[in-house]
């Protein structure tokens, strides 16, 4: 299972490229591996405000949903198009075409929460034990 | 399964197109006579011809399209079928019989009370019988469903809290609790804070004194709970909600363990519904009709749902005078037709039959429990109640899950049991044999899942295939979820 | 004891397996004081005979058992006549004693024929999509109201006709308690027995969710849904209506063509005995931009990897058993055999034997209303159009009533008891089970 070093990830399984000050998001492999073949995915709209730590939208297999939780506060710039009509995108290539929301962040000081790779990877071994 | 029995099923399903697939233009399964130029009683723009795409198809033809689906279905008469939680017993073909004796059959539910009093007796009985069995007070038989007698049970509670000038806003729920507690307690307006229970499920009274509070409007639990586990601390858990103001709502799904061993009633709890379709032996019918009638204690029978059935002199009569009922949750009765036989199901077995038919449903459990515990790994040790839990823990080294073993207990002629339920053990399997299986059909079913176990180390693939001898195989739900296809059009 | 099929010698070994040595042993974990209290003080169990001569005894006792009684009653449920072979189809155990189909591979039979029920009730109801069926119309209305809060949250009130079935009106106000502070206002009927539109729009605005409406409605009218529809429409509510008599949809244009968004009806009438009023079935349709939103279950087309074409339970995740509480509704069983009682009838009766029950209906029951009222002491008491079901004028309606019976006809329910202002009313049915003598009795006791 791949966690890539330059991503940033939250304790519910987000991953956070950052790149000045807009924030793309989405559900790292563990995340998608859990929930199994993702059938329906909801985003914001763009245009939106989300606040760190609070539900932003739903991703649904056929067996579990799941909140998809904002790591960061800010303004939705852009959601991926493609993901409603192609949802197994989110399982076969989550960190790539499988992003879900980019986001203009209000501070930037929310990412200091978050986990790099290895820390990540040691945090899921921890819960899964 | 022999080779020579897998050939001849084979032959004996016969392929079933959609009802719609077999329509042939002009045909109908019904002839009417009379009615030409009825529809010029409607105003012209209010008519309604003939509906495209509805079948046409002859009467032996609609008979050979149901004959042959039914043929493609497993059931509790045709086999094990070992739900946990659900309890497949058997259902007495005589309950069906009294249901359509037309004198219940085709009674309208508004026929004036003088005119109804078989049925009115038929269902103060009934309510009488189940107060008994459960140590209850009062009882009300018009929740359609135990979904919906959960949802009466927690309107009442709050109904209770309110007239109270209490608004106490969370229900607390074992985290190993079915999804219907938490949906209805939310339908209520309630917040749910989850209980986590010990290494058995079992809720400790001393996490119940945590979690308890003012806020605390009310303590669902399922006794046995959904590990198959009887809640040893419940009535201390009972004492501590109650003594902070708090009701205790028990889930009876599993009542087929209590029969004469554990009132309800006694236990501390306030209210309960009770799944007819469950432990009395209604049908499961596909998934319905159930009936899910309720159980009060004094302390809520004011808030029952109306109208209630009253002895006025001689008769029995309808009253929807009650002031502080919660008023209806369904529309006239209930589900009269399964009171009629859940009332010849309590009648059949009387007092000392109940308690005979736990403690059979128990020890069947326990028999499996014991002579499957070398093979599969148990969620829970020692003395179970109506059911048991297994896991796929032991069979982690060979790839094979319980969603595979489950399939190919479908090719070995087995319905599968409950299968990723309760949400608090990994990969459960939970068993419920009831009381109405003989130790030569347990045996049989051992043996199916000793042979899966084999099976899981030689050759997993086989299992990961499965079920291969049914009429379909494995299907795509995933597929299916993204783009849904949910009726027929004609093309 | 017939149902329990262990025997002493069976017993015997499984105890000395499991490694207790009585039964009673198994208990050994519930407490004493809960077991000391546990006996079951009924009656010894009855042989079939004995029980069947009982239920004999009380079944007799119902009017339906008696010979020369005639009943017109309607107001939710309906005499219809069912072909012996769904009653017949229904007592294949295969269907009855199956559960939940949610192990597919062998429950084809059961799901099938729920795709089917699902295709049948969206075309009767004229919309896109329907629900593998609700517990009767009442809670199947109920939901649909909370489905319309659902799908505009930033909505909260509801304007809910006064002629929709009280029972339907109760139910709602049940299931409504403790949802999100929710607002309902009553529209009334007019003299033709329906809502008037222009009174209507003075009610809907952009607070309001939904609508709802009965059609036809306790009277028997059929309501004007298209001028309904668009008046919802008007303040982007959406028209929820509620048909508590299924036939009415063999004849009468559809909810769903006229602007209906959420259809819901009663299905007892199409194959179902009324039963003393249950079980019946909850039919439920939506459009389908909507479908996520829905309560209950559903069945979809899959296939398995062979390519071969199979049916199963979908979009799961709205359900109670994962949403847990944020399900859509907290449903679990739906009214499976009942459901298939329905699906068997239409596949009988079809497009050509509803359409010409359809018919039927309407001219028995036009005929009776104009037979009642040539008689001279009753006269219809609504100018707007009706399927089978119509409310008649009289003088003293209890005693009327009262008169009929003695002489065995129960002609009607009176309206007085949630109409006040109608309580010189009566609400009758008359559907194809009655033949012109049964019509003929009718007008003559009502004559008197």
């Amino acid at each position: 299972m791949e966690f890539p070093d330059d991503l940033k990830y939250s304790r519910e399984h987000e991953w956070v490229l950052v790149e000045g000050s807009v924030a793309t998001v989405g559900i790292s492999a563990f995340a998608e591996s859990q929930l199994g073949d993702v059938v329906f995915v909801e985003l914001p709209a763009v245009g939106d405000s989300v606040s760190k730590d609070e539900a932003m939208g739903v991703v649904e297999s056929v067996k579990a949903v799941s909140d998809v939780y904002s790591p960061i506060s800010g303004t939705v710039l852009e959601v991926n198009d493609d993901l409603p009509e192609s949802t197994e995108l989110v399982n076969d290539d989550p960190y790539g075409d499988g992003w879900m929301v980019k986001i203009e962040m209000t501070d930037v000081t929310d990412l200091d929460d978050l986990m790099d790779a290895e820390e990540y990877q040691k945090f899921i071994a921890e819960s899964e034990g | 399964m022999s080779a020579a029995m897998r050939d001849k099923q084979a032959g004996l399903l016969l392929d079933e197109p959609l009802i719609f697939e077999r329509s042939r233009s002009g045909q109908a399964g019904i002839d009417v006579l009379g009615g030409e130029g009825g529809e010029e009683c409607l105003p012209i723009e209010l008519r309604r011809g003939a509906i495209d795409g509805m079948p046409e198809v002859s009467e032996p033809e609609v008979v050979r399209h149901f004959l042959r689906l039914s043929q493609w279905n497993l059931s509790a008469a045709t086999t094990f079928y070992p739900l946990g939680s659900c309890t497949m017993k058997y259902n007495p073909i005589a309950n069906e019989a009294a249901a359509r004796l037309p004198g219940f059959a085709n009674l309208h539910p508004l026929a004036p009370d003088e005119l109804a009093q078989g049925a009115l007796e038929l269902m103060a009985e009934l309510q009488d019988m189940l107060a008994e069995v459960s140590g209850m007070d009062a009882v009300s038989l018009q929740p359609a469903a135990g979904a919906q007698g959960e949802l009466t049970g927690m309107k009442m509670i709050r109904a209770y809290h309110l007239d109270r000038g209490d608004s106490r806003r969370t229900v607390l729920i074992p985290a190993s609790a079915h999804g219907t507690n938490p949906a209805s307690a939310a339908l209520c307006g309630y917040e749910v804070q989850q209980l986590a229970g010990n290494s058995l499920g079992v809720v400790e009274a001393e996490s119940v004194r945590r979690a308890m509070g003012p806020h605390v409007a009310a303590l669902m639990i399922t006794n046995p709970n959904t590990l198959g586990i009887f809640e040893r601390e419940i009535a201390q858990v009972a004492e501590i909600v109650h003594a902070g103001g708090g009701m205790v709502y028990l889930d009876g799904a599993n009542f087929n363990a209590l029969m004469g061993v554990a009132k309800p009633g006694h236990m501390g709890a306030d209210v309960l519904q009770f799944n007819l379709h469950k432990t009395f032996s209604t049908p499961h019918g596909g998934g319905g009709p159930g009936a899910g009638p309720v159980g009060v204690r004094q302390v809520l029978a004011d808030y029952l749902p109306n109208p209630r059935i009253v002895r006025d002199g001689d008769l029995w009569r309808w009253s929807g005078a009650a002031p502080k009922s919660i008023g209806r949750v369904r529309s006239f009765h209930g589900n009269f037709g399964m009171f009629v036989r859940a009332w010849a199901f309590i009648k059949a077995l009387g007092g000392d039959g109940l308690m005979r038919a736990t403690q059979m449903a128990v020890l069947n459990a326990n028999y499996v429990r014991a002579r499957l515990e070398k093979t599969y790994h148990l969620a829970v040790k020692g003395l179970c109640m109506h059911e048991c839990v297994l896991t796929d823990k032991h069979l982690e080294p060979t790839g094979v899950k319980t969603l595979d073993v489950a399939k190919r207990l479908l090719d070995h002629g087995f319905y599968a049991p409950t299968i990723y339920f309760p949400l608090v053990v990994q990969g459960a399997l939970m068993i419920e044999p009831t009381e109405s299986e003989s130790l030569e059909t347990l045996e049989q079913f051992i043996a199916a899942m000793e042979a899966i176990a084999r099976e899981a180390v030689e050759d997993p693939d086989a299992i990961h295939a499965a079920p291969t001898l049914t009429p379909v195989g494995r299907l795509d739900e995933a597929r299916a979820a993204r783009n849904p296809v949910l009726r027929w059009r004609a093309s | 004891m017939r149902f329990l099929p262990q025997t002493d010698e069976s017993v015997r070994s499984m105890l000395d397996v499991v490694g207790v040595e009585r039964v009673e042993d198994l208990f050994r974990d519930v407490p004493a004081e809960l077991r000391a209290t546990a006996a079951v003080d009924l009656a010894p169990g009855l042989p079939e005979s004995d029980a069947l001569r009982r239920l004999g005894e009380l079944a007799g006792r119902n009017a339906s058992a008696q010979p020369n009684s005639l009943s017109f009653l309607g107001a939710g449920a309906y005499p219809h006549f069912v072909p012996a072979a769904v009653d017949n189809l229904l007592q294949r155990a295969e269907f009855y004693s199956a559960y939940t189909p949610y192990q597919p591979e062998v429950s084809q039979g059961t799901l099938q024929a729920i795709f089917e029920f699902q295709s049948m009730v969206a075309m009767l109801l004229g919309l896109d999509v329907a629900n593998a069926s609700m517990y009767d119309g009442a809670s199947a209305t109920a939901e649909a109201a909370l489905m319309a809060l659902r799908v505009q949250p930033q909505r909260a009130r509801l304007v809910v006709a006064r002629s929709l079935h009280p029972q339907y009106r109760d139910v709602l106000t049940t299931y409504l308690q403790g949802v999100r502070d929710t607002e309902v206002v009553e529209v009334g009927f007019g003299d033709d027995g329906r809502i008037d539109p222009a009174a209507l729009r003075q009610l809907v605005d952009k607070r309001t969710a939904a609508v709802i409406a009965g059609t036809p409605n306790f009277f028997g009218v059929i309501e004007d849904v298209a001028a309904l529809s668009a008046v919802a429409r008007d303040s982007g509510a959406l028209l929820v209506t509620a048909t508590a008599e299924a036939m009415s949809l063999a004849a009468v244009r559809s909810p769903g063509e006229l602007g209906a968004d959420i259809a819901v009806a009663e299905g007892q009438s199409l194959g179902v005995p009324m039963s003393y009023g249950g079980p019946g079935v909850g039919l439920f349709a939506a459009r389908d931009r909507h479908v996520r939103s829905l309560p209950g279950r559903l069945v979809g087309e899959a296939h398995d990897t062979g390519g071969r074409r199979g049916y199963v339970l979908t979009l799961a995740t709205r359900e109670q058993h994962i949403r847990r509480e944020r399900a859509t509704s907290n449903i679990c069983t739906n009214q499976g055999l009942i459901a298939l009682a329905v699906t068997i009838y239409l596949s009988l009766a079809g497009k050509h034997g509803l359409a010409k029950l359809g018919a039927l209906n309407l001219q028995r029951a036009h005929r009776a209303q104009a037979a009642v009222a040539a008689a001279g002491a009753w006269k219809p008491r609504f100018s707007g159009p009706f399927f089978n079901e119509f409310t008649l004028r009289g003088v003293d309606v209890a005693a009327a009533l009262r008169r009929a019976r003695d002489a065995g006809v129960v002609a009607g329910v009176a309206l007085g008891e949630w109409y006040p202002e109608l309580d010189d009313s009566i609400v009758l049915a008359v559907t194809e089970t009655h033949t012109d003598a049964d019509i003929g009795r009718l007008a003559e006791v009502l004559s008197r």
